[in-house]
């Protein structure tokens, strides 16, 4: 097994959750692209701790692990309250920040 | 047992790549959702092939488990149309593609140039998980506690945001 075969995957990987964050509009569909992103980070990093024998890699990784479950759990609640105030989580319609 | 292990991570990883590109393709949330956990199972497996299982098996509870329960209350609540939804892609969706391009060039040249065909050590020290947890309540307890905060607060923000008053 080589090294670049993982570390190419989770770049295929990445750049997928970066073109899901630019193309979609709906906001879960755009927290789903993100959860791509995380596990191609995570998939680097257990590459890495396997190659390099040590275990910091894989600590690494399940301290993402908890950072993205409570990232979804704030994001999705912020979704719910963007639909509740606004009937849409297009978005494209969130302007109110626009300077 | 090496071909075994070739073979093994190219069919996870095509699987992984097609259901990838359905997640940011399909035009149905619900079947999104159900893509997403065909990437995430496939990324238990390749951290199975790359001998973490403790981080395999974490995967398939938290993500699998939880955060998809997650992400399909979310889709029912939204009222994301159950079904066919045309208006998921913005109307710029097509500069996606080239900046999605540009960006695995420059990291598949930096890879290949930084690890060319180094190979993955195959008698090397297996990390097991009385080392992870050694790591976690060692070096690593500070962040730790900074972590379980986090999801607590996490937690409580969730409820505050989320409900009705």
């Amino acid at each position: 097994m080589f090294v670049n075969q993982f570390l190419i995957l989770a770049a295929i990987l990445f750049c997928i959750g970066v073109y899901g964050v630019i193309a979609r509009k709906n906001g879960v569909m755009v927290l789903m692209a993100i959860e791509l992103i995380l596990n191609a980070v995570n998939l680097n990093l257990i590459a890495f701790s396997m190659r390099n024998g040590s275990a910091d890699g894989q600590t690494f990784a399940l301290f993402v692990i908890a950072v993205a479950a409570a990232e979804v759990g704030v994001g999705l609640s912020l979704v719910l309250l963007i639909y509740r105030n606004r009937r849409t989580i297009s978005l494209d319609d969130l302007s109110e920040m626009k300077g | 047992m090496l071909i075994a292990q070739n073979i093994g991570f190219a069919i996870i990883a095509a699987i992984m790549i097609v259901g990838a590109i359905r997640v940011v393709t399909t035009s149905n949330v619900v079947h999104g959702a159900l893509w997403l956990v065909v990437v995430l199972a496939g990324a238990a497996a390749q951290y199975v092939l790359l001998a973490a299982e403790f981080v395999a098996v974490t995967q398939v509870l938290v993500y699998i488990g939880a955060v998809m329960v997650l992400f399909l209350f979310g889709t029912m609540l939204t009222r994301s149309r159950i079904g066919r939804d045309s208006g998921l892609n913005n109307t710029y969706w097509k500069m996606g593609i080239p900046v999605a391009l540009a960006l695995f060039a420059a990291m598949a040249i930096a890879l290949i140039d930084s690890f060319g065909s180094e190979k993955m050590p195959s008698d090397g020290s297996i990390v097991n998980t009385q080392q992870i947890s050694d790591q976690i309540f060692g070096p690593y307890l500070l962040p730790f506690w900074a972590l379980s905060f986090v999801l607590l607060a996490a937690v409580i923000g969730a409820i505050v945001l989320a409900r009705k008053d």
